[in-house]
């Protein structure tokens, strides 16, 4: 995108000097002079339009014009638009909220000739929640492309490398419809696309397939399986016998590592903390359970109560931003908080693949809200809210994430080695430079 | 040693005192029932009332000659009441309350002004060289009448507690305000629907996991077109930086100020902190304990982690430890006001005012 700015930037210069050549030629006027001016005017106009950043559409949906450009965009790629569900807490006006109960895919037409069965079922199970955590919603979007490379055709008087580009984007829209992109899930797409354009335009297409196939599972492979490796690795030097360790929520990478630590035979406990309406805190508790480790369960609102017996906090991450700050499933800023006051390290673990360039410093303007009927909740056969939508001033709201600023991290620790928070612009840097 | 029996015969006599056992029994079988995560069967409002009653009843008819034997009576039966629920802490404050009541009308009644025999001064220590030695020994005609006419003035303050401190709303809350609270609280309730009647603001509530009190609480402040929003608890750090004010109720004050509070507030408590927002406790005089903070068994309760992990979880139960448990502890630090019937305090003056209210030979029942 730098080379667009520099282009736009010589275009209008050589526009601006060629109209000032035409005027001060007033009498000796070159209808071709004037031409090749408005040429390079409508040419620089467009780069300038190509490169100003876009905010992403599903933080405006306040915006009416821009709702209405979505709606036309997936109209003329024949995806349905998904309409949002139940009263929207003020604050959170300008965010996206579906109800579970009405999927995508109702209103498709099945099969569908425009989507991919494969991106119909990714879809699917990201709306209902079957498929959650950025490292499962990757991985799940990578072998789903993998299906769509291995039945995509070239279609006559088409270049493969633009063609399937082209193609993607329906199907990154629908998926980003069901639920929104999460960073890693984006990351991993500009990846792909980048692969992609460069493939050679002599390439045959057979071989050009292999190629590309094999290079989402190295991308796999190196980002995901061998990251986690080395974050465990690193991780283990940092569990010492006897330590009594806090978790939050279902994290993959966490959970390896704690398994791989047990298997190198350190003494640990591990308290799992949980919170509503979610509850990913009973898988952990099973996944752990399961190798045999020795596990407390308590809700969230019983932290201060237990952290005086915590030794280390191990937390996992959605994406780590530009400014320091980890994106990560709600809750998590506040078991940072509190271990801070007690005086507990806190550990975040994270893949490099999950960094990003956004910046952010509250939960409030990036965000997404979930189903607000998952707060409700029967206790003894009575529902205290189950008529929400009919009391006009009440409103349910259910946050996926937030964000913990950096001075409540002591440490992450990454597949390039254990890094504070403030260092992630220098890793963002260095990955730029690599590619 | 006084005694409960009435020693007349007499059949309404003696009906009179079967009432009393049996409503101190139906009133510990309800306390004890009350030991359920839920919380209590009636509010600790309606708790205080009925204790100050029952004791009121007990000084009606118990048989006593001297200040001294109405306070063992008392101290008795205030023994049992709190062996019945022990986090139930207003309770045992009331018992307190009425036994400074006693102590103080025996000495109007013996005409020694009412510094004299307050709690050791300075100057009383160096002077005296020893403890009082007070004994309550002397028998007074009117005392009887004198304590019961002091225990309805306090029922009436008991009363009017909840009024009391709603009155005060308007002075704390100004418009488009965004308030955060926790779980349920009647007189937070009352607080905001007080000033919910002359301005408009916005409340966040925080649900309160496992028993969710918050929903009810919600339910009931959207019921007088205040506008709330739910928020679980795993939400309450992200949306604090746009809270303008915290205001929560509590089950007991403990007596270097500190809080005892339902679970999850110490969390808002935190949270307030970092962000600079002020913590305002509404709690009446009577849950003013004056008990302090200890670390050991006795501060924490536990309910069934049924509540937390339920049985249809399976074999796994077996193999993990849960915990729920009940209560919290907020130090004095992160408290911005308390608001009481006697309107509002700093959490440094709370020392001072349970030496009014309670007696210092009293503190262990």
């Amino acid at each position: 995108s730098s080379i667009l700015h520099i282009a736009a930037v010589v275009v209008s210069g050589t526009s601006v000097v060629v109209y000032m050549y035409t005027w001060c030629l007033s009498s000796s006027i070159h209808i071709s002079a004037v031409v090749v001016s408005m040429f390079s005017t409508i040419i620089c106009g467009f780069l300038f339009l190509l490169v100003v950043k876009r905010l992403p559409e599903h933080v405006q949906v306040d915006d009416p014009a821009v709702v209405k450009r979505l709606a036309k965009k997936l109209e003329r790629q024949q995806i349905p638009l998904r309409s949002d569900y139940g009263y929207k807490v003020s604050l959170f006006s300008h965010l996206h909220q579906y109800s579970r109960k009405a999927p995508l895919t109702q209103q498709l037409s099945i099969p569908s000739t425009v989507i991919h069965p494969s991106i119909v079922r990714l879809g699917l199970q990201y709306s209902q929640g079957i498929v959650a955590g950025s490292n499962a919603r990757s991985v799940a979007l990578l072998h789903a492309f993998k299906q769509v490379i291995r039945d995509y055709t070239t279609p006559p008087n088409e270049e493969l490398s633009r063609d399937l580009v082209n193609k993607l984007k329906p199907y990154i829209s629908f998926l980003n419809q069901c639920r929104p992109l999460s960073a890693s899930m984006g990351n991993a797409i500009k990846y792909i696309k980048k692969e992609i354009s460069n493939i050679p335009s002599q390439c045959k297409e057979e071989e050009a397939k292999t190629k590309l196939l094999t290079c989402i599972d190295r991308y796999i492979e190196e980002k995901i399986v061998l990251a986690a490796k080395a974050i465990s690795k690193y991780a283990i030097e940092k569990i010492s016998d006897g330590d009594v360790i806090l978790v939050y929520g279902c994290s993959s990478l966490v959970n390896n590592i704690l398994c791989e630590a047990f298997e190198k035979s350190r003494k640990f406990r591990v308290i799992v903390v949980d919170s509503r309406p979610r509850l990913e805190g009973r898988e952990a508790l099973r996944r752990l359970v399961q190798r045999g480790i020795s596990c407390t369960y308590v809700l969230i609102s019983a932290l201060s109560y237990i952290l005086p017996e915590v030794s280390k906090v191990f937390l996992g991450a959605h994406a780590l931003l530009a400014n320091g700050y980890v994106m990560s499933r709600v809750g998590t800023s506040q078991i940072a908080l509190v271990a801070r006051t007690f005086n507990v390290p806190v550990l975040v673990c994270c893949e490099t693949y999950k960094f990003c360039e956004k910046v952010q410093t509250d939960s409030f303007v990036s965000n997404e809200l979930d189903d607000p009927d998952d707060l409700m909740v029967t206790r003894k056969g009575k529902t205290q809210l189950e008529n929400w939508q009919d009391v006009s001033s009440l409103g349910l709201l259910n946050l996926v994430y937030d964000v913990t600023p950096p001075d409540f991290v002591d440490l992450v620790i990454t597949d390039l080695g254990m890094i504070p928070c403030t260092s992630v612009p220098v890793v963002l840097r260095v990955k730029n430079l690599d590619q | 040693m006084g005694q409960l029996v009435n020693s007349d015969n007499r059949m309404p006599g003696a009906d009179k005192e079967a009432d009393l056992t049996e409503r101190i029994e139906a009133f510990l079988a309800d306390l004890k029932r009350g030991g359920c995560g839920t919380g209590p069967i009636r509010g600790s409002g309606e708790t205080a009332r009925e204790t100050t009653a029952l004791l009121r009843k007990v000084t009606a008819q118990a048989r006593w000659s001297s200040a001294g034997d109405l306070m063992e009576i008392i101290r008795k039966e205030g023994r049992r009441m709190t062996a019945a629920q022990p986090s139930e802490t207003t309770v045992g404050n009331m018992v307190l309350r009425v036994l400074k009541i006693i102590r103080e009308e025996y000495a109007r009644s013996r005409g020694s002004s009412e510094e004299t025999d307050q709690q050791e001064s300075l100057h009383k220590l160096l002077t005296s060289g020893g403890l009082s030695e007070e004994n309550f020994r002397q028998h007074f005609v009117h005392l009887k009448a004198n304590v019961i006419e002091a225990i309805n003035e306090l029922l009436t303050e008991l009363d009017g507690t909840t009024d009391n401190i709603a009155m005060q709303a308007l002075e704390h809350i100004h418009s488009n305000e965004v308030i955060m609270t926790v779980g349920r609280s009647r007189t937070v309730e009352a607080f905001l629907k007080d000033a919910a009647r002359k301005r408009k603001f916005h409340v966040i509530v925080a649900e309160c996991a496992p028993f969710c009190q918050g929903h009810e609480m919600a339910t009931n402040l959207s019921k007088a077109s205040i506008e709330t929003t739910v928020i679980a608890d795993a939400a309450i750090f992200a949306v604090m930086s746009r809270v303008n004010k915290v205001i929560i109720g509590t089950q007991t004050v403990l007596a270097n100020g500190g809080l005892r509070a339902v679970n999850g507030t110490h969390t808002v408590a935190l949270a307030a902190r970092h962000h600079s927002t002020p913590l305002i406790v509404c709690a009446p005089m009577f849950k003013l304990s004056p008990q302090f903070p200890n670390e050991e068994d006795t501060f924490h309760k536990f309910v069934s982690p049924h509540e937390v992990l339920p049985f249809t979880e399976g074999e796994i139960l077996s193999k993990v430890n849960v915990h729920c448990p009940v209560f919290d502890y907020v130090p004095p630090e992160l408290i911005t006001l308390f608001i009481s019937n006697i309107g509002g305090n700093a959490p440094s003056y709370i020392y001072r005012l349970m030496s009014e209210l309670y007696h210092p030979e009293d503190h262990d029942l």
